[in-house]
């Protein structure tokens, strides 16, 4: 008996569809959220994240109707974010069904903001997104979407980020995103050391394989991927029975 | 069958209700005393604060009447949050007193594992369980939380070892509580609400 390594598909959206692309270029539609939530929640999928990727001003009450929409197809854990800047857009998020935040830029620029939603909303909802690049012998956080650097080394930031409360680091790759080729063990494994909290891995997803390095040797708890479930590359429940034989534990859904 | 969620302005209710209205049954939220007293059964959902918990039943004057709920045979089920408010104290909040339907403590759990534990956890069952019929031994529930009840006399049915084994389940006659979420735990979780929608039923 021990905890599941947690599988977790995200769906970034627009604020209301499924969009893929890289660093937000040649976005593309990929779909209604609800619609590849409600596929998930059967399949397998141990939670779901949901991202506003252009997370203006404008569209949050769309993004707001989304999150409902999902919401209302789970019976699994649902963490939402894009922009969240201060306590009462993360209560917004959470009022529409959400479980978790996700929050990113704001932190990086207001730690205290991680400091102000724990102490409201407990640090089991609140989740540290850092974009991580490699930068000589180190890796450095950017924020925007992964398109302004900001001199932090990322592994000091989830450090300090957990210190004023996140209870969650999800930590992505820039190097290893959309690219295919497994995720960056190396990375996850010196955020998962420096941090006492859950660590979620992003960035790189492939064959089961790649999981399997990740939860091994990146000593990640669980693991996200996008395109590679939306386009049915690769199954959840194929998945889990193979990292299963490979003696991981993870949640079987029969 | 009238079910009605404790609402005390944090947790998060619509997960519950939609749970349930997946296995076809409608809830209503209760925040008065009133509106306590004219259901069949209790759901007391929690996410957040043990402290700021007890203090906004308090403001709303909801202890008491949800105490004598229960001594009068209503079936309560607490989740997560709602488990620990039935202890006496909790070391997340020192000095605000809980329900007190049992009189132990609830315990910050020692930082042997990562924490929060979060994510999907197997149980151990220790007694006989009502929640538990009818759903598979090797089952996973989703947890989330850093504090837990570590002892609950013969009430608690079954553990889950994180840091240390906690209780996990707890039942004792009319009263029923889990330390995860059975409305985010998928089938499994469903068929925990089910059991429990099934017994207060029998008892009603």
């Amino acid at each position: 008996m021990s905890l599941a390594h947690r599988i977790i598909p995200c769906l970034d959206t627009d604020g209301e569809r499924v969009v893929k692309g890289v660093n937000f270029v040649n976005l593309r539609d990929a779909g209604d959220p609800a619609a590849l939530a409600a596929r998930y929640n059967i399949e397998g999928a141990d939670e779901l994240v949901v991202l506003d990727i252009a997370a203006s001003r404008d569209h949050r009450p769309t993004f707001l109707e989304t999150i409902r929409r999902v919401a209302a197809e789970l019976a699994i854990p649902l963490a939402a974010g894009g922009g969240v800047a201060n306590v009462d857009e993360g209560r917004a998020i959470l009022r529409a069904g959400a479980d978790k935040l996700t929050v990113n830029t704001a932190a990086i620029r207001n730690p205290a903001l991680l400091t102000a939603l724990a102490a409201e909303f407990g640090s089991q909802a609140v989740v540290l997104a850092i974009d991580a690049k490699r930068v000589g012998d180190r890796w450095e956080a950017f924020v925007r979407g992964g398109s302004v650097p900001t001199g932090m080394d990322a592994v000091a930031w989830a450090r300090q980020g957990v210190d004023c409360g996140a209870g969650e680091i999800l930590i992505t790759s820039m190097d290893k995103d959309g690219t295919r080729s497994g995720f960056d063990c190396p990375l996850t494994a010196a955020i998962s050391r420096a941090v006492s909290v859950p660590v979620i891995a992003s960035g790189g997803a492939d064959t089961p394989d790649t999981f399997l390095e990740v939860f091994r040797e990146g000593c990640a708890d669980a693991a996200l991927a996008a395109s590679i479930f939306h386009d049915s590359i690769q199954g959840l429940g194929e998945l889990k029975r193979y990292l299963s034989e490979q003696g991981v534990s993870v949640r079987q859904t029969g | 069958m009238n079910i009605a969620l404790v609402e005390y302005g944090a947790g998060n209710l619509p997960s519950v209700e939609r749970a349930l209205g997946r296995l076809g049954v409608e809830s209503r939220r209760a925040a008065t005393p009133h509106a306590l007293a004219g259901c069949d059964a209790l759901i007391l959902p929690g996410v957040g604060h043990f402290g700021a918990l007890m203090r906004s039943l308090g403001e709303r004057s909801l202890v008491n009447p949800l105490r004598e709920a229960v001594s009068r045979g209503m079936p309560l089920l607490g989740i997560c949050l709602g488990l620990q408010a039935m202890f006496a104290a909790s070391d997340e909040a020192p000095g605000d007193a809980g329900l007190a339907l049992f009189p132990q403590k609830v315990s910050a759990l020692p930082p042997a594992d990562r924490l929060p534990h979060m994510g999907w956890n197997q149980l151990r069952r220790a007694r006989p369980s009502k929640l538990l019929e009818g759903v598979p031994q090797d089952a996973y529930f989703y947890f989330a939380h850093s504090y837990a009840a570590l002892d609950a006399g013969e009430a608690g049915v079954a553990f889950c070892d994180h840091c240390e084994p906690f209780v996990a389940i707890l039942e004792q006659g009319n009263v029923f509580a889990t330390q995860f979420h059975p409305e985010k735990s998928g089938p499994a979780g469903a068929q925990i609400l089910s059991n429990f929608l099934r017994h207060a039923k029998d008892k009603g």
